[in-house]
Formats: C-alpha cells, sequence, structure tokens
C-alpha cells in the first residue's frame, strides 16, 4: 500500500466520523458538538492535503488524471471551500451535508475509478494544468455549495409557506441567510468558473495549438458558464433572489456536474479519462 | 438532616384550594417564625404563589417533620384536614431535592419553561433570608436549585421557541429575514395584539414603523409611541411596498389587501420577502396572496399552530433536563450525607492517623540507632498527642450532634481538614 492511499483510508474514516458528530448535532440538536465537529472536519482536510501532496510526490503532476483522484480533488477543494465558508456562516446542517456527500464521493471514487494510467502524456505536462484543474475545482466547489443551499431554501421556503413546523423547519436557517449564501457562492464561483475557462483554453492553445475545439466539456463547459452568467445578470438587474434564485443555482450545478462527470463517463475528447490511457 | 418539601400545585389542587392555602406577603414573616417554631423544624421556606403553595424545610426527624408541616398547612389555614391532604404533596429526602430542583428549573410548570417560577422562588429564598429563617442547608440547597435551573435553561432548548402568539411572530420573521435591523413594520389598524407585537419587532431590531388607521389621528398617536410615522389610510397601498413586515388588525368586514395589492407591492420590491401577519377576524388580507413568491402570509390560526408545535419541541428537552437534575441531585445528596457526625469523626481521625503514621515513619528512618525500646516510647508519644488534640473538637461535635447547629461545624471541620465525602450515592437518609 502506498502512503497516499493510506492516508486517503484515513482522510475516508475522518470525513465520515465528522459526518456521524454533524449529524449528532443536527437531529439531537447538542450544540456542544459543533466546535468537535468543525475541528474534526479540519483534521480531516489536513490529512487530505497531505494525501494530495503525496499522491503528487508519487506521480510528479496534479493528482487528476482518474476519477478515483478527480473525486478526491473535488471533494478536498468542496470541504476546503465549506471551512472558509465557516467562518461566517455557522452552518450545523450544511456541515452533515458537505462531509457526508465527500465521503459517499471519495469512496466511490475508490471503488469504480481505480483504474486509468499514472503517466501524464509529456503534451499536457505543462504548469497551465495545475492552475487550470484547480481554479475549475474551485469553481465547481462553490457551486456545490450554492446547490446544497439552494436545496435547503427550497424546503425551508416551502415549510413556511405550507406552516409545517416539522423537525426540519427548526433546524434548517433562515431564508435569508441561505439566499445570502447562494450570492456570495455566485460571486466568487462566477469569476473561477471564467479563469478556469479561460486559463483551460490557454492551455489548449499551448498543447494543440488551438483555443477552442468543441471538445464535449468545452462545450458543456460554457453551457454552464452561460447559465450562471444569466443568473447573475438577472439578479442584479431584475433582482430575482429568493427562489428564483435557488432554483437556478439547482440547475446550474446539475449541468455543471454533467460537464464534470457525465463527460468524462459518457462522451469521448480531451478531458476523458480515456483520452488518457489512449496516450 | 433531611429535607422536606409538603405543598400543593396547579396539578394537584384546583385554584379553589390553592387560594385558600396562599399565604398573604404582609404577614409572611409571622408565618415563617410559626413554621420555624415547630418542634422538629430546623429551617423554613414558604413559597406562595398563584400555582403553587410549597413548604421547604430541613430537620433531623423527616417523618415527624413532615407530620407537623401537614398541620401546620392545615391549621394556619383554618382547613379541615381531610379536606386539604388529598390535595397535597409530601417529598423527603431525594424526591424532596428533585421535586425543588424540578420546579425552578420550570418542568413542573403551567407552561413548560417559563421563566418566572425561578424568580418567585429566588424572593421567597430572600424573604426567608431577612426574617432568618434558613441556615447553612436551604441556604445550600436553594443555591443549588438557582444553578440547576441555570443549568438546565443553558444547556437544553427547554425555555427557548416562543409560547406566545406576538412572540411567535417575531420567531418566523428571524427565519424569513435572520436579522431585524433595518426593517420595516406596517402597522394597519390598532388592536391589542398588534401592538404587543410590534413592540417585540422594535425590541428585536426593527428601526422603521409606518402606521395607518381609519382615523389618522389614531394613526399618529401610535406612530408617535413608536417614533415611526402615521400614513394616511386611503393612500397606504402605494406605501406597501416599503414593508417588510404588515401587522394588520382592523375591523373592516372585507380584505384591506388583495392579492393584487401585494402582488403590485412584492414586484415593487423586486421579490424582496414580504411576511404578513393578519391578526383580524374577518381576515384583513387575502388568503390566496400566501401563493406569491416571496410571501408569506400567516393568520392567527397559524401563529397559533407555531405555538403548539414550539410547545412540543420543548417537550422534547425535558428527558435532558431531567438527566441534569438526577446528576445534581446526586452531587448536593453527598454534600448533604457528609454533614453527619459518625462519618466525619471517623474521617477527621483518619486524616489526623495519617500524618502521623507518614511523619513516623521520617522521623524512624533517620534514627535508625534507636532500639526497640526506644522506638515504641515515640510511637506511643505521637498517639498521645494525636488523641489529646482531638479530643476537644470530637467532644464538641458529639455534643452538637443534638443541636441545629451541628451541621455547620461538621461542614466547618469538612472544609479546615479537606475531608473528602463519603460516597453514599443518592441516599440522603442516612
Amino acid at each position: 500500500m502506498t502512503i497516499s492511499l493510506l492516508l486517503f483510508k484515513a482522510t475516508l474514516l475522518l470525513y465520515l466520523a465528522t459526518t456521524a458528530l454533524y449529524l449528532v448535532d443536527v437531529v439531537k440538536r447538542r450544540a456542544a458538538a459543533t466546535l468537535p465537529s468543525r475541528l474534526l472536519m479540519l483534521v480531516g482536510y489536513l490529512v487530505h492535503c497531505a494525501t494530495l501532496l503525496a499522491r503528487y510526490l508519487e506521480l510528479g503532476h496534479t493528482p487528476v488524471t482518474n476519477l478515483y483522484e478527480s473525486l478526491s480533488f473535488f471533494v478536498w477543494t468542496v470541504v476546503g471551500v465549506f471551512l472558509l465558508f465557516e467562518l461566517r456562516y455557522r452552518l450545523a446542517v450544511l456541515g452533515a451535508f458537505v462531509a457526508g456527500s465527500g465521503s459517499i464521493f471519495m469512496a466511490a471514487g475508490a471503488l469504480i475509478g481505480r483504474s486509468g494510467v499514472r503517466e501524464l502524456p509529456p503534451v499536457l505536462d505543462h504548469w497551465l494544468f495545475p492552475v487550470h484543474v484547480i481554479l475549475a475545482f474551485l469553481g465547481n466547489a462553490v457551486f456545490a455549495l450554492a446547490f446544497a443551499a439552494g436545496i435547503m431554501y427550497l424546503v425551508q421556503e416551502r415549510l413556511l409557506k405550507s406552516k409545517t413546523f416539522n423537525a426540519l423547519y427548526y433546524r434548517l436557517p433562515s431564508l435569508d441567510m441561505l439566499d445570502r449564501i447562494n450570492y456570495s457562492c455566485l460571486s466568487f464561483g462566477f469569476p473561477l468558473l471564467t479563469l478556469g475557462i479561460i486559463s483551460g483554453s490557454v492551455w489548449a492553445e499551448v498543447a494543440w495549438g488551438s483555443y477552442w475545439s468543441w471538445d464535449p466539456k468545452q462545450t458543456w463547459g460554457l453551457i454552464t458558464w452561460l447559465l450562471y452568467a444569466a443568473m447573475l445578470h438577472s439578479r442584479l438587474t431584475v433582482g430575482w433572489r429568493g427562489r428564483r434564485a435557488a432554483i437556478f443555482a439547482i440547475i446550474g450545478f446539475l449541468c455543471l456536474l454533467f460537464s464534470f462527470l457525465g463527460v468524462n463517463l459518457l462522451m469521448d475528447g480531451q478531458h476523458a479519462f480515456s483520452a488518457f490511457e489512449g496516450g | 438532616m433531611h429535607i422536606l418539601v409538603v405543598g400543593l400545585s396547579h396539578k394537584t389542587a384546583p385554584v379553589a384550594m390553592r387560594e385558600r392555602v396562599a399565604f398573604q406577603p404582609a404577614t409572611i414573616g409571622d408565618s415563617l417564625q410559626a413554621m420555624r417554631d415547630l418542634p422538629s423544624i430546623a429551617e423554613a421556606i414558604i413559597v406562595s404563589t398563584c400555582n403553587r403553595v410549597e413548604l421547604i424545610a430541613c430537620s433531623r426527624t423527616a417523618d415527624e417533620a413532615e407530620r407537623e408541616l401537614v398541620h401546620f398547612m392545615a391549621d394556619h389555614h383554618e382547613i379541615p384536614l381531610e379536606e386539604l391532604e388529598p390535595h397535597l404533596f409530601q417529598y423527603q429526602g431525594a424526591d424532596a431535592i428533585r421535586h425543588l430542583f424540578r420546579v425552578s428549573s420550570s418542568l413542573d410548570s403551567m407552561v413548560l419553561g417559563e421563566p418566572q417560577i425561578l424568580g418567585q422562588i429566588k424572593s421567597a429564598y430572600n424573604t426567608s433570608v431577612e426574617h432568618k429563617s434558613v441556615g447553612l442547608i436551604l441556604n445550600r440547597f436553594l443555591h443549588k436549585a438557582f444553578s440547576v435551573a441555570k443549568r438546565v435553561r443553558t444547556e437544553t432548548e427547554i425555555a427557548s421557541n416562543a409560547v406566545s402568539v406576538s412572540f411567535a411572530a417575531v420567531e418566523l420573521a428571524r427565519k424569513i429575514f435572520d436579522d431585524l435591523t433595518n426593517k420595516t413594520v406596517l402597522l394597519i389598524g390598532a388592536g391589542e395584539m398588534c401592538e404587543l407585537a410590534a413592540r417585540h419587532f422594535v425590541n428585536n431590531g426593527v428601526t422603521k414603523v409606518l402606521v395607518t388607521n381609519r382615523t389618522f389621528a389614531r394613526a399618529e398617536k401610535l406612530a408617535q409611541e413608536f417614533e415611526g410615522s402615521p400614513i394616511p389610510f386611503d393612500t397606504f397601498h402605494e406605501e406597501l411596498h416599503r414593508a417588510d413586515i404588515v401587522l394588520s388588525s382592523t375591523g373592516a368586514d372585507e380584505p384591506v389587501l388583495t392579492r393584487e395589492h401585494i402582488a403590485g407591492a412584492i414586484k415593487q420590491r423586486k421579490y424582496k420577502p414580504m411576511f404578513l401577519i393578519d391578526i383580524a377576524v374577518p381576515r384583513d388580507i387575502a388568503p390566496e396572496a400566501n401563493d406569491l413568491d416571496g410571501v408569506y402570509l400567516y393568520d392567527v390560526d397559524d401563529l397559533q399552530g407555531v405555538v403548539a408545535a414550539n410547545l412540543k419541541e420543548r417537550e422534547k428537552e425535558v428527558t435532558k433536563a431531567e438527566a441534569i437534575i438526577e446528576e445534581e441531585i446526586g452531587q448536593f445528596a453527598n454534600w448533604l450525607a457528609a454533614l453527619d457526625v459518625v462519618p466525619t469523626i471517623k474521617a477527621l481521625r483518619e486524616r489526623f492517623d495519617e500524618v502521623r503514621q507518614s511523619e513516623l515513619d521520617k522521623a524512624l528512618s533517620s534514627l535508625s540507632h534507636l532500639g526497640d525500646k526506644e522506638r515504641n516510647a515515640v510511637k506511643a508519644m505521637t498517639l498521645a498527642m494525636m488523641n489529646k488534640m482531638l479530643h476537644q473538637p470530637m467532644t464538641v461535635l458529639k455534643k452538637a450532634q443534638n443541636g441545629d447547629n451541628g451541621s455547620e461545624f461538621v461542614d466547618a471541620i469538612r472544609t479546615l481538614f479537606d475531608l473528602p465525602s463519603p460516597d453514599t450515592g443518592e441516599d440522603t437518609t442516612s
């Protein structure tokens, strides 16, 4: 077993423990569990950092060349962004969601996506590779949080409208806070996504001599970008907020998820992991 | 020493009985004196509120004291014993401790978690302090009860979530707007409940109040109270979009606000949410308005629904509160049991003997040239010294055992010589 695999398993265990602790906080409403949950997640995150570093040293390039690595990298960015958000919004429900879905993503990646090359084709070995990947993944992570906040908004909105005062009503945060999270995600995520696309395009020029080749990933990336651009525009001009913004954030992320996973798994192109295998 | 509580509450007695046994504040001093004068009662507190009357006491002889307290209650209020007794609860030892901890934590209140009862017990205790009817044990007991109540309040959510309609409205607003600072409230019409809710909103951060009324003078008057601005009733629809929260209670037969009015306002607000509270019956705001995006319309029944749900949430916290109480009973019972004279004398002797032994060993090891005879003489000397020194305190303690202030000596000795508490669990009757 390599060091990175060992660390990977440790990370996964820590995230699972974090999920359990956050659930205690949410379900039993033990506020005393909040700080330990946060610290445990931070520890998990630091071990995750070490995992990626070890993997990087083993491979000699940024570890995102197969599904297993990509999902782990994705979860790393989501947790990192969440920890930053936690400084401002104290959200145990979101913590349980992030740690829980993160663990699932990582476990799934480890189960189905371990195959794939270790060698990076020389044509891709360029400093723009990590830059592009990190920007794109950070954008994804921020939008993943907007997605989670969007779902929570729709649920809380429905409860308030239908006057249903169940356990969720007491545990979910206020509509205003969820909408503010949505907006700040959008205002951080959009520039990240834009830079991710631009850096990818520049890198494509260096690698293949063309800025844009209508590769499926590029196409879907562009569609997603247009969607988020429309969302930002309507919020700033017409004042689309609340429920509409929440729905938009959910659709936007599904689109993003498709360009991230669906394209890689279902379609051919320079971004598909199969492309690496072909050399 | 034993702790006792005898009394009745809204759970055991109807109001007709409760008012007969209530103690009058004007003569409470005499009542306390009379209770204190009962032959087996050492310390006394009387709690008398509209929901409960309780005699809290400590005594050396629990059963006798209990009988005296029951008779005292009956005689003092001139109620036949047979009539009174079925309504009384009588607790001793751990049960009495549990009872007071539960009452002061508001687990026994009519509205679970309401904060008044703690204040009432505190003032009853202060009255007893003024009339010098409490000593070491009830002092410690009541302070413990206050700290348990505080723990329950902070560590559980027994007192969170509003149980009044007007405060429930404020909490709902927080679920929509999060922070109420810089929000604007519009009051339509003037009802008592409307005003009360408006006051809650202002106390919770709302800075701007608009008031409208068919009689403009009334709007002006109410606006003045809230330092807000009055709006003529004929044109208030034009100002509707400025309001984040609308409180309506007019006497109108027809809705004052239709779905169209609100649809127009919300559009003008760029879909910033609006919280509409309709306290009027018949209703002032068309119920269909709730379907509009960003509009949350609540009528009186809806608010009562929140209150009912909130009460259920409080009930879920009772188990947590009871666990805290059980923990604290154990602690207090240990302290109480430690006030017994016999174990204290034993512990004191042991503490002295420990010191004697260790010093003796040290001394003898550096006096290795001594023979057995000399060694025994040194040993006998230390033993004699210890016994002589302990003689007087032990005599005083044994004598105090039968007096009222024995517990104070015991407590002082335990503190001065840092004696450990005996581990007796919850049994306070030993």
